[in-house]
């Protein structure tokens, strides 16, 4: 139940994006499409829960033994650097396809702030290894619910010709973006 | 001197990081709910930024290619570590105000930006005043949408109050939304000015 809790919480109370504002930059950036936008959003998901556990791992066998807790920031880049390294590797010789869905995007993964964010948040909140990872996955699928409907308003934005000249582009999706943001604080009551 | 001062110029005005690159959106959006975070943060970058410039263009010459990016980023984490120790240790109020958004400054594409645009292709000197202008462009636009949101979230600037007490605070522009509101106009008004310069 706790767990279901955690779950629902990370996905719509603390929307990583539109609450937290972890993981801006491919949400502004890859957001023009239904289909990329959802294509990013699996390959977040899987780096997002892959990475919960591993940097669980190191932080709870390797920094904190070692008393190197200082030190998590560079450990945890340098672990879900190589990591999107292997996936990439990985998707490029299992599923040739979904590869070349997902293109350009697997590599700008390292620098979304939401896969480390979503580290830094398991070590701080000091979770278990299985609410870490149930933490993440909410978290990746809170992303994509926000990225994928964030993609469907903007296809639409883009066949209206009645916004003015100067709110076209970035102004009139961040706007956008807010009033999505608005919408999601109604989700703050759901969970005490 | 005088390209020295065409990278201030760069960093703040033409290339702003914000304004005109639109990059290192998450920080941008997070932390600006009060001048005071905003300023501590563009400042904490500015000076990652300039740290990281002079070290990635010191040892340019001797990072194979094809893990520069890898190389890059541990120098940046690194940079970004002993900015968090040092905060943690002489200004706590701003380190834990500051949050998790301080160790994320690692993943701030403005960071890794400048070190494969510019300081892995540039002589040290000219690659800390990138680093200095890009940093004073982000802390500029950080502390304008800071400033807006403060004012209107809650009718004071660095706790001082400049609306009359009639004033109701639109609550709204601190919290999350109100980010996306703010910079949505003011891109939009940089839309505005830009359009009627191109037809002067």
């Amino acid at each position: 139940m706790d767990l279901l809790l955690l779950f629902l919480g990370a996905m719509l109370v603390n929307n990583f994006v539109l609450t937290r504002f972890l993981g801006i930059c491919p949400f502004l950036g890859v957001s023009k499409k239904v289909e990329t936008a959802v294509g990013m959003g699996m390959a977040v998901t899987f780096v997002m829960a892959l990475a919960s556990v591993i940097t669980h791992l190191v932080h709870k066998l390797l920094l904190v033994p070692a008393k190197l807790e200082y030190l998590y920031t560079i450990a945890f880049i340098l672990v879900i650097a190589s990591l999107v390294q292997l996936v990439e590797m990985v998707i490029q010789k299992s599923s040739p396809s979904l590869y070349a869905a997902l293109g350009v995007f697997l590599p700008l993964i390292t620098t979304n702030c939401a896969v480390l964010g979503v580290a830094i948040i398991n070590m701080q909140e000091e979770y278990t290894l299985m609410e870490s990872l149930v933490h993440g996955v909410g978290g990746a699928l809170g992303f994509t619910i926000a990225i994928v409907l964030f993609a469907g308003i903007r296809e639409r934005l883009d066949t209206n010709i009645n916004i003015p000249e100067a709110l076209k582009g970035l102004p009139i999706a961040l706007i956008t973006a807010g009033f999505m943001a608005t919408a999601f604080l109604g989700f703050q009551g759901l969970i005490s | 001197m005088k390209k020295l001062f065409e990278r201030l110029y760069n960093g703040i005005v033409k290339e702003n990081p914000i304004f005109t690159q639109v990059i290192g959106m998450c920080p941008t959006l997070a932390v600006t709910t009060s001048v005071g975070n905003a300023i501590g943060m563009g400042l904490a970058t500015t000076v990652v930024l300039i740290c990281s410039n002079a070290a990635i263009s010191l040892v340019r010459k001797f990072i194979p290619s094809s893990i520069r990016i890898p190389s890059f980023i541990v120098i940046i984490a690194s940079f970004v570590t002993m900015i968090e120790l040092l905060l943690e240790a002489y200004i706590p109020a701003l380190y834990s105000s500051l949050g998790i958004f301080l160790p994320l400054i690692v993943v701030n594409c403005l960071i890794l930006a400048r070190a494969e645009a510019y300081a892995s292709k540039n002589n040290v000197i000219s690659s800390i005043f990138d680093g200095l202008g890009m940093g004073l462009g982000f802390t500029l636009a950080l502390t304008v949408l800071g400033a807006v949101r403060e004012l209107l979230g809650t009718g004071k600037i660095l706790n001082i109050a400049i609306m009359p007490a009639s004033y109701q605070p639109a609550i709204i522009m601190i919290l999350a939304p109100g980010a996306f509101f703010v910079l949505g106009i003011l891109m939009a008004l940089l839309n505005v000015y830009r359009s009627k310069k191109v037809a002067r």
